[in-house]
């Protein structure tokens, strides 16, 4: 037993089991088998067509951009691709599904038997993926005539999702621990998003993620009864859900009762999560080949080709930035997190004539030192004020060029670190370069010895008792004095110059 | 092999009809002909041929991934039984 083991074992009685099933809604122009858009926020069902009502005598034809994206997803996903695949019906009835069926694929997925490696307190963990394969979305329901739903005398369809391509990505129950649950829908998520099959925008419901959670006494070698969880919408929700649902389960198991197997939903505004349904009735789907649809063949030269258009991957290009340029890890780790942030970063070194081919060389110190600066004001300046901005790394408003325009001026000396700040947020509220808001509010640093000198001089003479002490050996008085240098030449003195000036100059009365 | 009468209430249950008890005698003994029939096949031996996925020898029917319009909403919800501002209403789920 390991020593992470131990220490979770005397935090808390029982082993966490955990897999998540997440659907991905993949990001083509149109449905998986009709023209219609999936474009999101449409009026109520106007996206739709006999197709994806499944009207009588309409024939469905898939979208080959989905099936090139669905291996995209499992490549990157390390797994298998099908050389064979079908599509199967999914029989139940809800008015979120017009066909009565969802068309799906049960036994023959397009990929299958992957992996992903996260990380959780600074250890390394492989999380299986039992498989990835396609699917269609349902529609909407909106409730009428109450305020919530639960109130509601009836409810309304849109079936403007209906149709819409998703991925379901199923992981292996090889989750241990809350922490491990989020770390890999994190790592999932950046995944796909490098891959840009999907926007994996969580609040537009494109990335959803179910939970199947149990618990077992520690050494026990069966699972649990699991119970599955729906409606997590954030990764807050995920957190808080499993928060809850562990702690119920584990209540129940510790008076000796039993755990149900059934569909619990979260209830955000409750934080609690409600059982929706027994799950042996529901689960009776009664799968079948779709006979409108013909099966998938894939060559080899087919994977190969979507293999060729997968980008480098995060822990490689993390790897890269810790090996080319010295950046610390955890700083590599942060950049590489979202692609947006990576491509800036990349952008911007580029810019600043630092840029590494993928992988192999390291920077010279100089580049190194660059790299960093980028680095830093990223890390700090820019993602504090895009945070607080409705913008976020794609489409910036200090684009990398502009943030290298400023890192330079810095680098000539031209501004100081202190200005430069002053400076940044200007650049961020107008877009303009950072020359352009020097020149214009004259900020450009004095490093002009005789001006410097001057000034230092009327200082002197203006605060004779500060002088004083200083002389009796107060050394705080000397940052009195930098200060007020500072503040005559409203920052722009260099202060290096200020306080070599003021030292010569203390030393001559 | 044989189908009880439980087992024909649960799958007329999961496509919501509704059977008399004669209607259950009745179709439990049908579908036992059929499955007794289709049970024949099982005689045969399959080690060596694929699983079906289709009847028909085709493969890999795709379509570019191109918009298309839409059908107008006033003719999609024209046949629903209720409608409310262009939405299908429906019994109330929760």
């Amino acid at each position: 037993m390991s020593n992470e083991t131990m220490q979770m074992e005397r935090d808390f009685d029982f082993e966490i089991v955990m897999g998540l099933e997440v659907h991905v809604e993949l990001h083509t122009k149109s449905k998986i088998f009709c023209g219609c858009t999936t474009e999101f926020g449409g009026d109520q069902n106007t996206h739709v067509c006999p197709v994806c009502l499944g009207l009588p005598g309409v024939l469905p034809v898939l979208n080959k951009q989905v099936v090139d994206y669905a291996m995209k997803a499992g490549l990157a996903l390390n797994c298998e691709i099908a050389e064979f695949s079908k599509f199967d019906r999914k029989n139940y009835f809800y008015p979120d599904l017009p066909k009565a069926y969802q068309v799906s694929q049960y036994d023959l997925p397009i990929a299958k038997d992957g992996y992903l490696d996260i990380e959780v307190g600074g250890n390394p963990k492989r999380i299986g993926i039992t498989r990835v394969h396609m699917e269609e979305d349902a529609g909407k329901l909106v409730h009428g005539g109450a305020a919530n739903l639960a109130g509601a005398e009836y409810s309304l369809a849109d079936y403007n999702r209906t149709g819409v391509p998703l991925i379901e990505i199923v992981s292996e129950p090889d989750i241990r621990s809350i922490e491990e649950a989020v770390a890999y829908l994190e790592r999932l998520k950046s995944i796909l998003e490098y891959t840009e099959v999907s926007d994996c925008k969580m609040e537009q419901g494109s990335l959803r993620c179910d939970a199947n959670v149990s618990l077992r006494p520690w050494g026990q070698k069966e699972f649990g009864t699991k119970a599955e969880l729906k409606n997590m919408n954030s990764f807050k929700a995920l957190q808080r859900a499993l928060e809850y649902e562990v702690e119920r389960q584990a209540e129940i198991l510790r008076e000796g009762g039993k755990i149900l197997q059934e569909t619990r939903m979260w209830d955000e505004a409750k934080g609690m999560t409600i059982s929706l349904r027994s799950k042996e009735e529901a689960h009776d789907y009664r799968y079948f080949p779709e006979p409108d649809l013909v099966p998938l063949v894939i060559s080899r030269e087919w994977v190969d080709r979507v293999k060729a258009t997968l980008p480098e991957m995060p822990h490689i290009r993390k790897e890269r930035l810790v090996h080319s340029y010295g950046l610390p890890a955890y700083d590599a780790g942060i950049i590489t997190g979202s692609k947006a942030m990576a491509d800036y970063f990349d952008s911007a070194c580029k810019a600043f004539g630092v840029d590494t081919p993928a992988g192999v060389e390291v920077a010279d110190d100089k580049a190194k030192e660059r790299a960093k600066q980028i680095s830093n004001y990223m890390m700090g300046e820019l993602t504090r004020l895009l945070n607080a901005s409705e913008f976020g790394y794609s489409n910036s408003p200090v684009t990398p060029e502009n943030l290298v325009g400023l890192l330079q001026l810095l680098e000539a000396g031209t501004i100081s670190t202190k200005i430069a700040k002053t400076v940044f947020e200007d650049m961020f509220a107008s877009g303009k370069p950072a020359k352009a808001i020097v020149e214009e509010k004259g900020l450009v640093q004095i490093s002009d010895e005789g001006a410097i000198a001057s000034i230092v001089r009327d200082i002197l003479t203006a605060n004779p008792s500060v002088v004083a002490d200083f002389k009796a050996g107060k050394e705080k008085a000397m940052g009195f004095l930098v200060g007020q240098a500072m503040k005559a030449t409203k920052g722009k003195a260099n202060p290096g110059l200020v306080n070599k000036l003021l030292k010569e100059e203390l030393e001559k009365m | 092999m044989s189908l009880t009468k439980d087992e024909v209430q649960h799958v007329a249950m999961l496509a919501r009809l509704e059977l008399s008890d004669k209607e259950v005698e009745k179709y439990t003994t049908q579908l036992n002909d059929i499955l007794g029939y289709a049970q024949r096949l099982q005689a045969l031996d399959t080690a060596n041929v694929p699983p079906t996925a289709h009847v028909f020898p085709l493969q890999n029917v795709m379509r570019d991934d191109r918009v298309d319009p839409s059908m107008a909403r006033e003719k999609i919800v024209a046949n629903a039984p209720d409608e409310e501002d262009g939405f299908f209403r429906v019994p109330k789920i929760v």
